[in-house]
């Protein structure tokens, strides 16, 4: 089948537009995140529907976290995951309404997850073992219509 | 995790998990599905739409009425609906929420070149929402708002001289309706809140191609198509029955994902029992401004006549005016009127005004 519109945006899908108060561009590296190196890996996170405004108003950020991290259950390495990525995002990243972001473990029903541009549901969600250079994209669906 | 293939084409890699089934499915197949299904929702039975007709999408700016003005253009040209297309937006004088949103719209109406027409609730009403709540507090503003809007719609259609308006709620606002009027008793609404299309309330007709189209589809369609849109939530208090509905509905979603298609299906099946559709009050129209309304005066004159007398919060609850003639000094609404431009002699009163002036063309 061809989606045969011939409509073109500039848009990035995400829910704001280039004249409100956010920058796709501008990358924030926030204080907490280790240096890049051997033992961490880099990925980019993604805000939309509005969520970037409980992240100090970036839509989009850089960040590293460890390679690898210890299993909760016998301490062993295992590689970083979903779970420990959005845990770290709540302690380090988050600015402001935790409750807005968080549910338990993970987010809060409504916020849709996608790892490189793929439902998380389908990925594993908290369980995702993340790569380098991976690119998390969270969008709020709970306002605006 | 090895990628899946799309359990459509068993090809391509599959991006999306649909609520609705459970289905896997890649980009394309995805466009394709949720595109099919709008248009089986528009054309199911005698079809919401009749060839020739002008349709206004009421766009606000936000995701629901961007990607559905986004599909009904794609799908009038590639099933040859014949429709007339049109972009109405209400301004409701909300610095830093409205103004932004409404720059979407306009880029919007470049995007898919359709015709734009902006009506204000300060040249419909006198009032910005600005002024409305300061002078009405945070606390009820929603209610003026909700009252205002609607109307806003039907006489920027009239305006426009459009048969038909199409709004971008989607399952799970619908689901979310349905919750609301079973936990208010609104059987009234309850019995319609559901429909495709809606006549008999309004003046105009209106419809919901998006009734079975999950919120989370609409956002996964506007990020994989990259549509602009607009997500900021409005600067004043939300409304926080439909808040809790919405929290208790997206929850009872993340546990079995059908919840909110059943819930629909579940307010379809209501029927109502004569004793009770007997005790509903007839429609007539506003003696004041001639809009559709179920008492003398129209819930939008008996909240201006409020806010002209000056009154707070009360406002809500002020004795019932049934003048038709506002108070000396006061703004009101201007005459409605749906085909001024044609010069159709008004028929008698009541329901069957409503009823008439819809069947003329």
């Amino acid at each position: 089948m061809s989606n045969s519109d011939d409509i073109v945006t500039t848009s990035n899908g995400l829910g704001y537009t280039s004249n409100s108060a956010a920058h796709p561009e501008s990358l924030v590296k926030p204080p907490m995140a280790p240096t890049a190196g051997e033992d961490t890996i880099e990925i980019k996170i993604e805000f939309g529907g509005g969520l970037h405004l409980l992240f100090s108003s970036q839509p989009s950020h850089k960040i590293n976290v460890p390679r690898n991290i210890a299993n909760s259950e016998d301490g062993q390495p295992q590689p970083v995951n979903m779970r420990y990525l959005v845990k770290w995002m709540k302690s380090n990243l988050l600015s402001e309404r935790e409750e807005m972001f968080g549910d338990g473990d993970g987010v809060r029903p409504g916020i849709l997850v996608l790892i490189n541009d793929a439902d998380w549901e389908l990925e594993g969600e908290l369980e995702y073992e993340l790569r380098d250079r991976d690119e998390v994209v969270f969008i709020s669906t709970l306002h605006g219509g | 995790m090895p990628p899946t293939p799309c359990s459509l084409c068993h090809t391509a890699r599959a991006l999306v998990k649909r609520p609705k089934t459970g289905q896997q499915v890649c980009k394309d197949c995805f466009f394709e599905v949720f595109e099919t299904e709008v248009h089986n929702t528009i054309t199911e039975g005698k079809g919401i739409f009749e060839r020739g007709e002008k349709v206004a999408i009421g766009a606000s700016g936000g995701k629901d009425s961007t990607v559905l003005a986004h599909v009904l253009s794609v799908l009038n040209k590639r099933y040859d609906y014949g429709l007339d297309l049109f972009l109405l937006s209400i301004d409701e004088g909300i610095t830093g929420y409205r103004d932004d949103s409404l720059e979407t719209v306009k880029q919007n109406q470049i995007e898919y070149g359709l015709p734009l027409k902006i009506l204000s609730y300060n040249e419909l009403y006198g009032w910005t929402m600005d002024k409305i709540v300061e002078q009405v507090g945070r606390r009820n503003n929603c209610t003026f708002c909700g009252v205002f809007r609607r109307q806003a719609l039907d006489r920027g259609a009239a305006q426009l001289g459009v048969d038909h308006i199409v709004t971008g709620h989607n399952a799970d606002d619908i689901a979310e309706t349905v919750l609301m009027n079973i936990m208010r008793g609104d059987i009234a609404r309850l019995g319609r809140c559901t429909a495709v299309t809606t006549q008999s309330e309004d003046t105009i007709k209106r419809s919901k191609p998006f009734k079975y189209a999950y919120e989370k589809e609409i956002v996964m369609y506007a990020y994989f198509k990259k549509l602009t849109y607009f997500s900021t939530e409005c600067i004043y208090s939300p409304d926080a029955y439909r808040g809790h509905a919405r929290v208790f509905l997206k929850d009872l979603e993340a546990i079995r994902p059908s919840a909110i298609v059943d819930i629909i299906h579940s307010g379809e099946s209501f029927q109502l029992e004569q004793s009770v559709q007997k005790g509903m009050k007839a429609m007539q129209t506003c003696l004041r401004c001639g809009y559709i309304s179920s008492n003398d005066l129209c819930k939008a004159c008996a909240l201006l006549e409020g806010l002209e007398a000056g009154l707070d919060r009360s406002a809500l609850r002020q004795t019932q005016a049934n003048s038709s003639t506002a108070p000396v000094g006061h703004r009101t609404i201007p005459m409605f009127e749906r085909y001024s431009n044609i010069g159709v002699a008004q028929p008698t009163e009541g329901i069957e005004k409503a009823v008439q002036t819809i069947e003329i063309k």
